[in-house]
């Protein structure tokens, strides 16, 4: 994504960000794994890594971080992401819900679906619940289209969902209170 | 009962893992290729099969590796597309996730073909668990020694890496997805030059989808010429299809390319028929082929029955036809609403647009705006060719098919749908509730004529 315009922000997260000890070994091993002079390859992977690392969305400090590891000006990390809608610019809850909104799970109610999250967790699509719990976002096509509607929740998909199962679904996240991430295993 | 090349042992137990697929004749092809044929005789079989890439553009394979340069001392690439992003496309996660090593097994003896060392598995990022799978699959391969150095004692080398996106439609066009590859924004390049001659690091490049590459194994262990008795015309071999939408049986069927519309809509093998009401509408090959009316998608215009092959999908062209795209296939019931479905579409490409090219960038927001309007009650008679209008000054116009693949979904629900815009300004009231046709479909005939 990027015709719309997801500016970098600098007022918010000033916290320091440094890669953990195994996190830079993982950037150091991306980088590695392409033919020399092309370890830019790994930007987006490493991108992964420290969203991950902080608390779910790159601040202009772990960015930062991100061109110092690679050797890239500040300017070529910003540019690669905002463009990629996986990353968040902004903080986020706990848990980021992506709802597929898309055309085929709008067929299956992923309408429905999204006004009841919303209703639920008193945000409107794209914000996050004040006690920081959740981040509901509506989101383009997750290959999901025969059991939607449907959302990921980090490296989890939950599929043909309906309003029971969201529910449950929501509790379930609350009661067990630890953030989920795209990378987790 | 169709045959199944790539299905054909995905429900054996064990099968996601190495020993459960070598078990059931799984790196076959590896073997036979590398100790049997030279890589030209692998293309040569792979012409013969006649296998059309299955990303959507439907170009053929072995045409498509037949103009890969081979400058001395340049090294070349197999990129694999695992990108995955047109609505109503799942076949390759599907097929990743269950049986990950026919696409490992495709790689290697492509890549043989190709005289690529290296090749790289480019999966959206919202597929990371699949990433994951596939890793392992990779992981137990080279453990195995079907990648590394010196792969049955052939000489071959090769290793396959496995990167992710992080979500970007784009980074699925082929030049996107090398920009992307490289660690830039998915900014698709002018062409030419062509990744055949200038691709991955500049160097000699070919990029398959994953369905294509998986359809490698069965061509080399059977032959060209057998893959090639499947189906019809230039339309060779079996097809993954995605099916969701209003269906009574959503999943993924791989078909033989030939058999009818009707047989794959209605029959208990494949969608099982309409959920519910009544087919209205049917997007067969992902959200950028035209959309149809129900009838128009079982019948060309001569009345025949239609097929689904890449010619009888697009038979009676845009007027009357559609296409086989990607294979992300979509059916609507008449609680549908065509210009609600038709706003959703163009809101997801105004969202992936890269924004380089301004009748992309601006004209897809354009309509976004124009087609929210509309269904919302406030929209003007004027809309529908403003419409018409924007779309048709955006195809052909940009860089990369991202602008048509807009354009044409909008195209075609105003040729065959056109009344029913025109209800949404002579029933504004109505309109407003956002399920208005659900309560009471819209009942007039589809008009067929161009506005």
């Amino acid at each position: 994504m990027s015709a719309r315009t997801r500016p970098i922000t600098t007022t918010e997260g000033t916290k320091p960000f440094s890669f953990s000890e195994a996190g830079l070994a993982e950037c150091k091993a991306l980088m590695a794994r392409y033919p020399e002079g092309r370890s830019k390859s790994a930007l987006i992977p490493i991108l992964h890594v420290a969203q991950a690392e902080n608390d779910g969305w790159l601040s202009v400090n772990a960015m930062d971080a991100v061109a110092h590891v690679m050797g890239l000006r500040h300017i070529e990390v910003y540019e690669v992401a905002s463009f990629y809608s996986m990353f968040n610019l902004h903080p986020v809850g706990t848990y980021v819900l992506d709802v597929c909104r898309t055309t085929p799970c709008m067929l299956r109610g992923s309408d429905d679906l999204i006004h009841h999250l919303e209703k639920k967790l008193g945000v409107h699509a794209g914000e996050t619940t004040k006690d920081g719990m959740f981040t509901l976002k509506a989101v383009e096509c997750l290959g999901s289209c025969g059991s939607g509607p449907m959302l990921q929740c980090g490296a989890g998909y939950h599929e043909d969902l309906t309003i029971e199962k969201v529910d449950s679904l929501i509790e379930q996240l609350r009661a067990r209170n630890s953030r989920t991430n795209y990378t987790d295993r | 009962m169709g045959r199944k090349l790539l299905f054909q042992h995905i429900d054996k137990p064990g099968i996601r893992g190495l020993e459960g697929y070598r078990a059931n004749g799984g790196y076959r092809s590896v073997e036979k290729a590398l100790k049997t044929m030279s890589p030209e005789a692998v293309l040569e079989e792979v012409k013969k099969s006649g296998l059309r890439g299955r990303g959507g553009a439907g170009f053929p394979t072995g045409m498509k590796w037949s103009f890969l340069a081979k400058p001395e001392g340049v090294p070349r690439y197999l990129v694999v597309n695992a990108d995955e992003s047109e609505p109503g496309t799942f076949k390759d996660r599907y097929l990743m996730e269950r049986i990950p090593h026919i696409l490992v097994e495709g790689m290697i003896t492509s890549s043989f073909a190709l005289g690529a060392k290296v090749s790289y598995a480019y999966i959206r990022g919202e597929y990371f668990y699949v990433a994951r799978i596939m890793e392992q699959a990779i992981a137990e391969a080279r453990a195995a020694g079907w990648l590394g150095k010196n792969i049955l004692g052939s000489g071959f080398d090769h290793e396959i890496h496995v990167q992710v996106g992080a979500g970007a439609y784009i980074c699925g066009e082929e030049t996107a997805l090398l920009e992307s590859l490289e660690g830039k924004r998915g900014n698709p390049r002018i062409k030419p030059p062509f990744p055949a001659v200038k691709g991955l690091y500049d160097c000699p490049t070919v990029v398959n989808n994953v369905e294509t590459i998986a359809a490698v194994v069965p061509i080399v262990n059977d032959g060209g010429e057998e893959y090639a008795k499947i189906g019809i015309g230039k339309s060779t071999g079996t097809k993954l299809i995605s099916a969701g939408g209003n269906i009574k049986r959503p999943g993924v069927y791989e078909i033989d390319l030939g058999i009818t519309c009707d047989e794959f809509i209605n029959s208990d093998e494949y969608c099982g028929g309409v959920d519910g009401r009544a087919f209205k509408a049917v997007v067969p090959g992902g959200s950028s082929v035209p959309i149809v009316p129900y009838e128009m998608f079982l019948k060309t215009p001569t009345g025949e029955n239609r097929l689904m092959t890449y010619e009888s999908l697009s038979e009676g062209g845009f007027a009357q036809g559609t296409m086989m795209g990607s294979g992300g296939f979509y059916a609507y019931n008449d609680a549908q609403c065509i210009v609600r479905s038709t706003w959703n579409h163009t809101r997801f490409y105004h969202h992936e647009s890269c924004g380089q090219c301004s009748p992309c960038r601006e004209g897809t927001g354009w309509m976004e705006k124009v087609l929210e309007r509309l269904e919302h009650g406030e929209g003007r008679t004027e809309d529908i060719d403003l419409l018409w209008d924007i779309q048709r000054k955006i195809e052909g116009n940009t860089i990369c098919p991202l602008g048509d693949a807009a354009a044409w979904p909008v195209a075609s629900a105003i040729r065959h749908f056109r009344d029913e815009f025109e209800y949404h300004v002579t029933h504004r009231e109505k309109v407003k509730d956002p399920k208005h046709f659900a309560r009471e479909p819209f009942r007039k005939s589809a008009k067929f004529a161009t506005a």
